[in-house]
């Protein structure tokens, strides 16, 4: 059964048809990697999904329910839980409170309740050692970690991840790649928006290429990377990254 | 993977400020009988601006909510005082405490219609109410219309019928009403819910996106921040014994000086509306004879502090020193 299914979408802005008619699906613990290149509409398809912005048309169906019409915080209660691009740190608060908003008020838990869970997700992002330091006093690798921990602490049974390895170095990606692989193995279904297509492929078992708002190839990953659509559209007329 | 650790909630330095505070609470208990009478009205008066600040910043400083509108319920506290007081004959200090409570119940209606409103519109909306409570309260006539009324002697004496008795009434509802207020919100930002208002000060499309509810959230900050607001007026108006529109509703006295205090003091800490409160009476007290040079030194000093310490005295001294005496964070400590 699937745990997302996405009929439709489309977003508009203007003039500009940010998403056009975009079809997602995903089985439950499976993992999608979404590629294509910069304002392709990849990171608006995660507003629609996790409801931080609403659809113009289509449906969105989650763990068998219709979340089209819900409001982010009430998708984020029955279990998609999502990281910012740009990271959106609470600043004022410490790492360890951050996470703390995500086990308690995700999981609609008293805060006695949550602590353990945040400690727990502390663990597993690697941020244990910067528990007490303010989100404001992070670096931006941190912040990151902090978007996905913050996500991962509510419990959600969709994770969507938006473009977390950028900028990291090779033995932090393999050390992030890891992580993501330990977090699917605990039954997590996942999304993941990621330009590091390495990455992306130690993790998912499909990719989807968006460009221009729609969706233009999807299938088993290095099929879709070879297709000549993929290396024309987003890697360049020479199709070098085709051979990864 | 069971990690053990402890949360903890309070620092040495907040432990000796609690017992500090303590001492210099009792301390204020006492005024009545070491401080002179005109010294326990001025103290009174010191206590309902650190009630109206620290209230002011809670709906500012952490919930976003900009008001310049807070005297609407000052004035309706001060209202409700003579209307109970006058046409029920309830006791001023029991008026006082049920004003706060129609503050609150009228604020529920109020803020749904506010929260449509973001940001510069929001202020701008409350002004509007303010404005609205000011034109309808100016219509009752048995309040006295638009020149007002004054609290006949009978319903003063009934306080206390000795007058040292009840000036300290007085005195002690008052700083009653401003420990309340300043409990009030330290609670609140200790507790699940401060988790929230912090979170939604700092992003409120990640607060959205993580579960929390905005709209509650604001709308029970709102709510009581609009009952311990009229609470407030309430005293104001009680010991200033006479009420009109303008005075109840100026936007000049409960709200332009109360956010010249938070500003001064420090938006977003608990300290900072005390700081700036005993700041704006110490330039009131020594230049108030000056006339307009008075305010020119008051606008002169916000200017500064907002180009030299834009977080406030007690923002910038927090930031020089990482010294905070009312702790609201968590820290977590994991044994070696």
């Amino acid at each position: 059964m699937s745990i997302l299914a996405a009929e439709g979408l489309s977003k508009r802005y203007g003039e500009l048809q940010v998403i056009d008619t975009v079809s997602l699906s995903l089985a439950r613990g499976d993992a999608l990697g979404i590629i294509g290149p910069n304002g392709a509409g990849k990171t608006t398809l995660f507003n629609l999904i996790a409801g931080t912005v609403k659809t113009d048309a289509g449906s969105i169906r989650f763990d068998g329910t219709d979340v089209t019409g819900m409001s982010a915080r009430a998708r984020c209660h029955r279990g998609i839980a999502r990281s910012f691009q740009i990271p959106h740190p609470f600043t004022g608060m410490t790492t360890y409170e951050n996470v703390l908003v995500g086990a308690a008020f995700g999981r609609g838990a008293s805060e006695r309740a949550s602590e353990a869970r945040a400690v727990e997700v502390l663990e597993i992002a690697g941020l244990k050692r910067k528990a007490n330091t303010l989100a404001g006093d992070l670096t931006l690798l941190e912040r990151k970690r902090l978007e996905m921990a913050r996500a991962l602490a509510s419990d959600p049974s969709l994770l969507l991840l938006d473009e977390i390895a950028g900028g990291l170095t090779e033995p932090e990606c393999v050390d992030l790649v890891a992580t993501i692989n330990g977090v699917r193995a605990s039954g997590v279904s996942i999304i993941w928006i990621e330009h590091v297509v390495h990455a992306l492929l130690a993790v998912v078992d499909r990719i989807a290429v968006i460009d221009f708002g729609r969706k233009i190839a999807e299938g088993e990953p290095r099929s879709v990377m070879a297709s000549p659509q993929v290396a024309e559209i987003y890697m360049g007329i020479d199709g070098e990254a085709a051979h990864v | 993977m069971a990690v053990s650790f402890a949360i903890q909630r309070s620092t040495r330095l907040s432990r000796v400020t609690a017992i500090v505070a303590l001492l210099l609470l009792a301390g204020l208990i006492a005024a009545p009988w070491w401080a002179g009478r005109a010294n326990v009205r001025l103290l009174g008066e010191v206590y309902s601006f650190v009630a109206l600040a620290t209230l002011w910043n809670l709906m500012a400083g952490y919930a976003g909510l900009v008001s310049v509108g807070q005297q609407a319920y000052v004035g309706f506290g001060g209202y409700m005082l003579f209307a109970l007081a006058m046409f029920l004959g309830i006791h001023p200090l029991a008026a006082i405490a049920i004003a706060g409570v129609a503050g609150a119940i009228i604020a529920l209606p109020i803020a749904p219609l506010l929260f449509r409103l973001q940001g510069a519109y929001f202020a701008i909306g409350t002004w509007v109410l303010a404005e609205v409570f000011r034109l309808s309260f100016a219509q009752v006539s048995s309040l006295g219309g638009g020149s007002g009324t004054s609290l006949p002697a009978a319903i003063v004496v009934n306080i206390a019928s000795d007058r040292g008795l009840r000036e300290a009434a007085i005195y002690w509802t008052a700083l009653t009403i401003a420990v309340a207020s300043i409990a009030f919100v330290v609670l609140l930002l200790r507790s699940r819910m401060g988790l929230a208002l912090t979170a939604l000060r700092d992003s409120e499309v990640a607060s959205e996106s993580l579960g929390i509810d905005i709209w509650r959230t604001k709308l029970v900050v709102y709510t009581a921040v609009a009952g311990f607001t009229s609470m407030t007026g309430a005293f104001i108006f009680l010991q200033k014994l006479r009420i009109s529109p303008d005075a109840a509703f100026s936007v000049n006295d409960w709200t332009a000086y109360v956010i010249f205090i938070a500003v001064i003091g420090g938006i977003g800490t608990i300290e900072g509306p005390i700081i700036g409160t005993i700041l704006f009476f110490l330039l009131r007290e020594t230049l108030a004879d000056l006339g307009t040079t008075y305010l020119i030194v008051l606008g002169a000093v916000a200017i500064l502090v907002m180009l030299r310490a834009p977080k406030g005295l007690w923002g910038y001294f927090v930031q020089r020193t990482g010294i905070t005496l009312v702790p609201v964070r968590r820290r977590v400590v994991f044994p070696e």
